[in-house]
């Protein structure tokens, strides 16, 4: 096969922090499709009668399981709002530096305010009691 | 003066041979996403996530089932469109690519498939 030039060239731009948010939209994306194997086995258990359910619930509240499912939680909401930003950008709207540093600003504090209510909704308070 | 040749021009699929599908099928789900991923969160926090017969209950109730699908459906294809360009900008040898973007699909195809399948075994046991 010919030698062709390969993109990406992260290492040819000189940094500009804004880089972050759109590499960090990868790596929540991906992290995202890793969970969504929690996502089909919760529903996989659910459907495997209240036996299965409960070994899903006892696997899923140790430590480190809850560790792993707040970071899920974390790259959801900047997805989400990192993505509408995306969506807003095809729609050719706020494509400027300017406008685009502000998203970027308000995108990180909507994806922590966001991450906040939900971590204390699903983690903190336990979950809506039965 | 444009730079196209004319049978490019003709075919309509740009450089890639393939047109605009990807990624009109990546802003397609991701707005279908946004929709169905809001339902899905505030749905999510009002449920007692730890109780089977209140969760087994919720997903077979009303529409729950049509979209718990839509939204398994959206997010595997949505995901898979990721993936895949994750893929093809990171992998450089042909066969691991080809290899990678293979598994890629099928587990992606393979996930849909599964929670479909549970979402039904939940709904139609509903009714027995």
């Amino acid at each position: 096969m010919r030698q062709r030039p390969l993109s990406p060239h992260a290492t040819v731009y000189r940094f500009q922090y804004t880089m972050i948010g759109s590499f960090a939209h990868r790596v929540s994306g991906l992290a995202l499709s890793a969970g969504l194997l929690v996502f089909v086995a919760w529903l996989a258990a659910a459907a495997g009668g209240w036996g299965s359910y409960a070994a899903a619930v006892a696997l899923l509240s140790g430590p480190f399981a809850k560790g792993v499912l707040a970071l899920w939680l974390l790259a959801f909401c900047y997805h989400f709002f990192n993505g509408i930003r995306h969506l807003a950008w095809d729609l050719v709207f706020g494509l400027e530096k300017r406008e685009a540093r502000r998203s970027y600003r308000m995108a990180i504090i909507a994806t922590l305010a966001l991450f906040a209510a939900l971590a204390w909704l699903l983690f903190a308070r336990g979950g809506a009691t039965p | 003066m444009s730079l196209r040749t004319p049978l490019g021009r003709v075919l309509g699929a740009g450089s890639a041979h393939e047109g605009a599908h990807h990624w009109t099928a990546q802003r397609a789900t991701a707005v279908a996403l946004t929709l169905l991923t809001i339902w899905f969160v505030v749905s999510i926090v009002r449920l007692p996530l730890a109780d089977h017969a209140s969760v087994t209950a919720w997903i077979a109730h009303g529409a729950n089932p049509v979209l718990l699908a839509l939204l398994a459906i959206v997010a595997s294809w949505h995901s898979q469109l990721g993936v895949q360009v994750v893929i093809e900008d990171y992998v450089h040898g042909r066969h691991a690519k080809i290899a990678l973007l293979l598994a890629s699909t099928f587990a992606h195809v393979l996930i849909a498939a599964v929670a479909v399948l549970a979402l039904l075994r939940i709904a139609l046991r509903s009714f027995g």
